[in-house]
């Protein structure tokens, strides 16, 4: 039985860690590093590194954050350990 | 009708529905005081967590920060929405399925130990009294500046208020006014917006406006970037803070909101491990739809700003400027005696000081709105600043009540007598906060720097390393909070009281400013843990299998 909650905790561990790379790109990655380069590409009055910064990262939050709880969903059902 | 008739009946109509909405859900037990039950539903959580998080800073000051920071403004951004990802991802369901009332509780309980249950209470009360005070402050504002009362009565007015829902439903009471009060706080921030993006660019909606074209045909954000050049600021696309610094202080603040303890235990107030999950998700869209709106509301007040007052005679200026000139918001100072009013980011020839609430506050007025409108952000000020303030006097009466009396000092209290003294202390705490409402300390804007980055360096490592590192003892989680908290407290108050003549980057540690310098606090705090722990004995077989039930949700077979 153990064995089962180890691999759930190893799934879980993944998708942490896929997800928070994503954060750290639109945020960090995205808005703050690579900024200056990114806005020498240009999205209507946008450019690219201030959109990010500024709008972008926030909608990609919001994705990842609901990604993550699609994913996990899925893995309690997968686990059988889902609540009721 | 008149401003003050229509602002009048807008708050009143806010307050009565507080009020009734305090008697309809009156606590009964401990449970609900503390956590509405454990019976929220996630979206009304995530209502209720996007109001307790935005503050009257958020609602009145951050849209003019940006407006005078430019792309430097993006840190408030993407840190008090990027802290969602941490909070829903590594912390949010561990502590629902851990399943008690506090984050003391489960620091206590993890390390199996009072002094660790010591300091985080310590940590919980003084970041939640630096940050509510700002709250009392800003109620009296709202007040002093819409309805010409005093900024003391409007602080006790908002005393009374708060004292009324959180003293009395605990946080059952507070959970269903944040609902209320997100309501009301969004549709006051929006509609104004609308109106300017419609007004300056034709599209209704401001995310998109903010990228569209103004009449003559320029994009507004170039039109911004020739404005900035024209006047001698730094470009509004790129700022001028030093990137390691922008990196950092995104960082303390992502990670202080995640360990901020009125958000966390919002979390402890759904019924089950994913719907903390999904409210968590939530309430980052009700979040974003006020910070996605900001820097837009930031661009088109700063270009219309501009336009009507720089390079215009004094005389001829229109009639906002002069109501707010009276209460000090807007100065201007002609220095070379010409009548015209020149703004510049040469302090040599700048003749207008700008208070960057101004953005938000008079923004209907510049923006030639009907005089309801000026009512509703008046309203929407105040559900800001109440909604945060009773979340976090809530965080300093369980801290007391459970954590101090209940959990250390008189474990065989009975739940009535704990449900007294949980309102007492509610009680207690707001007259406190009054107090620092009607006399601030001098120094409120650093405390918000300084709440931030205890949080992140005391709190935040501590329940990570607890959830994620079943090794971790308590030796080594005191031992990381305490040198996290000392190093960032010695660094902020070194910069900010002792020499602030040296508070700049040439002084900086790594160029990383006071605001900036909770990350790496939270690095020192899990390096110093990390290294102690290989040191001491490992904790106890019940706490490692603590640790491995709260990683699961549901029952263990």
């Amino acid at each position: 039985m153990d064995e089962k909650y180890k691999q759930y905790w190893k799934r879980n561990l993944t998708i942490l860690v896929s997800l928070l790379i994503g954060w750290f790109v639109f945020s960090y990655g995205l808005g703050i590093l690579f900024a200056e380069p990114l806005n020498s590409i240009r999205f209507g009055g946008f450019k690219m590194g201030f959109w990010f910064a500024q709008q972008g990262s926030q909608y990609a939050f919001i994705i990842i954050i609901f990604l993550y709880v699609y994913l996990m969903n899925r893995l309690d059902r997968e686990f059988d350990v889902r609540e009721e | 009708m008149e401003i003050q008739t229509w602002t009048f009946i807008i708050v009143g109509a806010t307050f009565a529905l507080y009020i009734g909405i305090a008697i309809w859900s009156r606590a009964g037990t401990t449970k609900d005081f503390y956590v509405a039950g454990g019976n929220v539903p996630p979206l009304f959580n995530g209502m209720a967590t996007a109001a307790d998080w935005m503050s009257a800073g958020s609602f009145i000051s951050m849209a003019g920060m940006i407006a005078f920071l430019g792309y430097d403004g993006s840190v408030y951004l993407m840190g008090w929405t990027g802290g969602y990802v941490l909070l829903a991802l590594l912390l949010a369901p561990y502590l629902r399925k851990f399943g008690k009332f506090t984050v003391p509780d489960f620091v206590g309980d993890r390390y199996y130990s009072s002094g660790a249950r010591m300091v985080a209470v310590f940590c919980a009360v003084f970041i939640s009294f630096t940050y509510v005070a700002g709250q009392m402050r800003g109620t009296g504002i709202v007040f002093s500046r819409f309805l010409n009362v005093e900024i003391e009565i409007g602080v006790v007015i908002g005393m009374i208020i708060v004292f009324f829902y959180a003293v009395m439903g605990g946080m059952k009471g507070i959970t269903y006014t944040q609902v209320a009060q997100y309501c009301v706080l969004i549709f006051a921030y929006l509609v104004p917006v609308i109106f300017i993006s419609i007004m300056m660019t034709g599209n209704a909606l401001p995310q998109l406006g903010f990228g569209g074209t103004l009449e003559d045909g320029t994009y507004l954000l170039d039109r911004l970037d020739g404005l900035s050049e024209e006047l001698g600021l730094a470009m509004y696309t790129s700022g001028n803070k030093p990137m390691i610094d922008v990196f950092f202080i995104t960082a303390a603040l992502m990670i202080g909101t995640a360990g901020l303890p009125h958000v966390i235990v919002r979390f402890f107030t759904v019924p089950r491990v994913r719907d903390a999950r999904t409210s968590a998700g939530y309430a980052l869209i009700f979040i974003v739809l006020l910070y996605s709106t900001a820097p837009a509301l930031a661009a088109f007040a700063k270009v219309n700003l501009v336009d009507t007052i720089h390079n215009t005679q004094y005389s001829e200026v229109p009639d906002w400027f002069t109501n707010w000139e009276q209460t000090g918001l807007v100065e201007f100072n002609d220095l070379n005696n010409d009548g015209i009013i020149n703004y510049s980011g040469d302090p040599a020839t700048n003749e207008l000081r700008i208070d960057p609430d101004i953005i938000v506050l008079a923004n209907p007025e510049i923006a030639g709105l009907p005089n309801w409108v000026i009512g509703l952000v008046a309203a929407g000020g105040l559900a800001a600043a109440l909604s945060t303030a009773a979340g976090l006097l809530l965080v300093i009466s369980t801290s007391v009540a459970h954590d101090l009396f209940k959990r250390t000092l008189k474990p065989d209290l009975s739940d009535k007598n704990e449900l007294w003294i949980a309102r007492i202390a509610a009680g207690f705490a707001v007259i406190v906060a009054g107090y620092f409402g009607i006399n601030p300390p001098g120094f409120v804007a650093q405390t918000i720097a300084f709440a931030f980055g205890l949080a992140a360096a005391s709190f935040f490592p501590a329940i990570i390393l607890g959830i994620f590192y079943k090794k971790m003892n308590k030796e080594g989680a005191i031992a990381g909070m305490i040198v996290g908290v000392f190093f960032t407290a010695s660094y902020i108050i070194y910069f900010t009281f002792i020499r602030p003549e040296l508070n700049n980057p040439d002084h900086w540690l790594f160029g990383i400013s006071p605001e900036g310098i909770g990350t790496l606090g939270m690095l020192l705090n899990m390096a110093v843990a990390l290294v102690v722990v290989r040191f001491t004995k490992s904790p106890p077989q019940h706490i490692q299998e603590l640790v491995e039930n709260i990683r699961v949700p549901g029952k263990r077979s």
